[in-house]
């Protein structure tokens, strides 16, 4: 359910009495509703379902998130093989 | 209510001729459909033997030995008529064009046919027909023989266009879907999915930072310089060639692969689509891969041609962006599968009816 | 590139992910991704194909396509074969059959049916069509529900008596704990929908995960979102835990989207609903207030009471739940295929009888 892309916010206007946005995605933009984000700035990324945007996106969370999958490469390749033991690059071998 | 009697009411109840709509008297028999026909059509194409306005073109054919004749036709509808990057006339002069052309046919003469409904605005017919006429001559594919015909409103939607076409296929030339043999390779002349994302965001309310245009082009120059190049080092290495119109890539993959009881690998990575054609497919549920293109062609050669064909590809302004984008296995006969990016390998389910945008 | 979305689908990333949930799996799990979305990236990018073989997972019922009831399907038709209406509809339900045809089927027939992209193009149309009447199938989840919330009171604030809802909105929590409930019940951790949760917030879900005993974590839709959200269930597994990990942390807030979800509460209200393929389930669906019933479709138009019967050789509730497989039904591939499905599972092309049909063939 609920297909939602983020994209970001490019312009912000009002059209019938609503908040109403342009979002970019990669170079097609795509009219978004953006009264259940108030706060919205030009440049947020937001995520838009059925041209409703639902939230912000949070970048230092998404940092964050990187952050700690970084960790997990990092640990791997200090030992030089992948968690099978397994020398790393090996990994098209497995299907 | 008192009924008013005004002298311009009064009038002899001709039937009132209005100069901006095509009317049905334009479809035949009237003085309205020979000026149609006189100062639109053939002025539009220039060709001297639909000057002649015969009931046929009557034309030269000089066919060397082992040359064939190459003949289809296809009808044309678009909504809308006029998109970014073109409109149906060059979908309908190009579309035929190419269809000869993945035949290996040198195309030489085509017929537009276009049905009319009633009302449509008279500048709108005009700039069809000019797109029309346009698109040939930038092909110098001559348009020797033509109809029109106009119905009652509703009966159509604004205007249908059919084209037919002829060419020449050299001798030696043999392209059928039913050639594939495992191990060769499957070219794409570029971006998948320009022409359907352009029209479905016109209908979606999507706009582009750059605009987003149709990829539609008549791609017989570029089947010559395919030709040419796999014709040197093994006489037959092109196989087939087929352009993915409706249906996308997805689509032509899999009647291939059925014509010649063999499956198809692609692979996800190499799959060339433009950004903001991906961001569009995002946006709206859509794989690119089922989407349609009307300026690109899928090539299937044998290996060891595969890389001469890419750089001749790549070499010609339509095949800038060619890839490699997969090969024919022997598995999974009649089938199309995807490697995608992570490695594993999922067969392709053609969608079972026209492409929606989707919140799903 | 697309931010926020490409580097979600680093093949490398992905792999360490993979071998990291490889390395952690001691034992057999049944994970259970509610949504459909998810169901849809994880075949899409083959994520199943690389998960140790211990890890089994279920689709879930979180797809308006698989769990919107035939009865209703043939209400939204009755509504599209009436001249007067110009019938809207997400273009996901255009294909799905009632009890004998679908909305695409209506159209062919020459009723008014046009797909739109948001709710509020359906406001639009009716502005525009002020001697139409507009009707818009608002299915779909919490995810959906503000933006018809939106439509309605727009259609409101513009003055239009046009414009009208046919509601089969449902809930995620209710479906969940029904699943969870029932007897023959093997899920033992969820993947939670990452859009629903972005706009309600982990209240429900970390109530069910305390009730029921249950990992749950809300998960983005990119292939490494995904695994890295698999990978925080099989820890919780292993180690015998059973709480809310938000793997979606930058759209999922713990509170939600107040403004969406205050909307949503102003124009619908909880209802009791029918899910094809698993019943009724009680608490589990909005409709509109009373005091929207002029933009309720239902209310408007006199429909009459239509009873559709799903198959009585349909097993689609076993295989939501995880209970049964498909080529285990008696009906698979012969009396239910694609082209005519007879349940839920074979109606959306990633239902789980689909994509067996597509595998088998």
């Amino acid at each position: 359910m609920c297909l939602a892309v983020p994209g970001k916010v490019v312009e912000i206007f009002e059209e019938n009495g609503l908040k109403m946005g342009h979002v970019d995605y990669a170079g097609a933009i795509s009219r978004a509703c953006l009264e259940y984000v108030p706060e919205i700035k030009i440049g947020d990324y937001t995520v838009v379902h059925a041209g409703f945007a639902l939230s912000i996106l949070d970048e230092e969370e998404a940092a964050k998130s990187f952050e700690t999958w970084r960790e997990l490469q990092a640990a791997a390749a200090r030992e030089g093989v992948d968690l099978f033991g397994r020398p790393l690059g090996d990994f098209e071998d497995r299907d | 209510m008192s009924l008013q009697v005004k002298p311009e009411n009064f009038g002899c109840p001709l039937p009132a001729a209005d100069e901006d709509t095509v009317q049905l008297a334009h479809g035949g028999g009237s003085r309205l459909a020979a000026e149609l026909i006189e100062q639109t059509m053939v002025p539009a194409f220039g060709d001297p033997v639909l000057s002649r306005l015969e009931d046929q073109a009557v034309l030269e054919a000089q066919l060397d030995p082992g040359e064939r004749l190459a003949f289809t036709t296809d009808s044309f509808v678009v909504d809308p008529l006029f998109f970014p990057g073109g409109s149906i006339g060059e979908l309908a002069i190009n579309g035929t064009i190419n269809d000869l052309a993945m035949g290996g046919a040198r195309p030489l003469y085509l017929s537009v046919a276009l049905i009319i409904e009633e009302g449509l605005p008279l500048a709108t017919l005009h700039r069809v027909v000019a797109a029309l006429g346009a698109a040939a001559q930038a092909a110098g594919v001559r348009v020797v023989t033509g109809d029109t015909k106009v119905v009652g409103r509703g009966s159509c939607d604004k205007i249908f266009i059919n084209t037919s076409g002829i060419g020449v296929v050299p001798a030696g030339v043999t392209l059928s879907a039913a050639n594939l043999q495992p191990g060769d390779r499957i070219i794409i002349s570029g971006t998948m999915a320009d022409h359907g994302m352009a029209i479905m965001s016109c209908r979606q309310g999507l706009s582009f930072a750059q605009p987003l245009t149709s990829d539609t082009a008549a791609l017989h120059q570029l089947t010559e310089v395919i030709l040419t190049v796999a014709a040197k080092p093994a006489g037959q290495a092109l196989r087939a060639m087929r352009d993915p119109t409706r249906g996308g890539v997805a689509a032509v993959l899999t009647e291939l692969a059925r014509a010649s009881r063999v499956g198809v690998m692609i692979s996800e990575e190499t799959l060339p689509v433009a950004g903001p054609v991906k961001g569009a497919c995002e946006i709206l549920g859509i794989d690119p891969l089922f989407v349609a293109n009307e300026g690109k062609l899928l090539a299937v050669v044998a290996p060891e041609a595969a890389e001469e064909v890419l750089r001749a590809m790549r070499n010609h302004p339509l095949g800038r962006q060619a890839a490699i984008i997969g090969e024919v296995t022997a598995a999974n006969s009649g089938l199309v599968a995807l490697r995608t990016a992570l490695g594993p390998e999922r067969v392709i389910d053609l969608p079972s009816g026209e492409l929606l945008p989707r919140i799903c | 590139m697309l931010k926020h979305l490409d580097e979600y689908r680093d093949p490398a990333l992905a792999r360490q992910l993979l071998a990291e949930i490889a390395a952690v799996t001691t034992r057999p799990w049944v994970i259970m991704e509610i949504c459909g979305g998810h169901t849809h990236a994880i075949i899409r990018h083959g994520l199943d194909l690389l998960l140790p073989p211990q890890l089994e997972l279920v689709h879930g019922p979180g797809c308006p396509v698989c769990v919107t009831p035939v009865a209703l399907i043939d209400k939204a038709l009755a509504l599209a074969r009436r001249p007067e209406v110009i019938f809207t509809s997400f273009g996901d339900m255009l294909r799905v059959p009632g009890s004998c045809e679908s909305l695409a089927q209506i159209r062919a027939q020459g009723g008014d049916v046009r797909p739109v992209y948001s709710p509020l193009e359906a406001v639009n149309l009716a502005a525009r069509n002020p001697v139409r009447q507009v009707v818009f199938f608002a299915v779909g989840f919490e995810t959906t529900a503000p933006g018809n919330a939106m439509a309605v009171q727009q259609a409101a604030r513009l003055g239009l008596d046009n414009f009208s809802l046919l509601v089969s909105h449902v809930l995620v929590p209710p479906a969940v704990g029904a699943l969870l409930a029932s007897p023959g019940n093997r899920i033992q951790a969820f993947l939670a929908p990452g859009h629903v949760c972005t706009v309600e917030g982990l209240q429900d879900y970390e109530a069910m995960a305390a009730r029921h005993r249950v990992p749950m974590v809300p998960a983005g839709f990119e292939p490494v979102d995904i695994l890295a959200a698999i990978l925080l269930l099989v820890r919780q597994l292993e180690a015998g835990r059973a709480r809310v990990e938000n793997e979606y942390r930058r759209s999922v807030r713990p509170q939600g989207n107040p403004a969406a979800r205050q909307a949503v509460a102003q124009v619908f209200q909880v209802c009791d609903r029918t899910w094809r393929g698993l019943g009724e389930i009680p608490a589990s669906g909005l409709r509109l207030r009373p005091e929207f019933a002029a933009f309720d479709a239902e209310c408007k138009f006199a429909l009459g009471e239509i009873r559709a019967e799903e198959s009585p050789l349909c097993i689609s509730g076993a295989i939501l739940r995880g209970e049964r497989k498909p080529p285990g039904c008696p009906a698979f591939g012969k009396e239910c295929t694609p082209a005519h499905p007879l349940g839920a599972t074979m109606v959306s092309s990633e239902g789980a009888c689909a994509a067996y049909m597509l595998a088998k063939r």
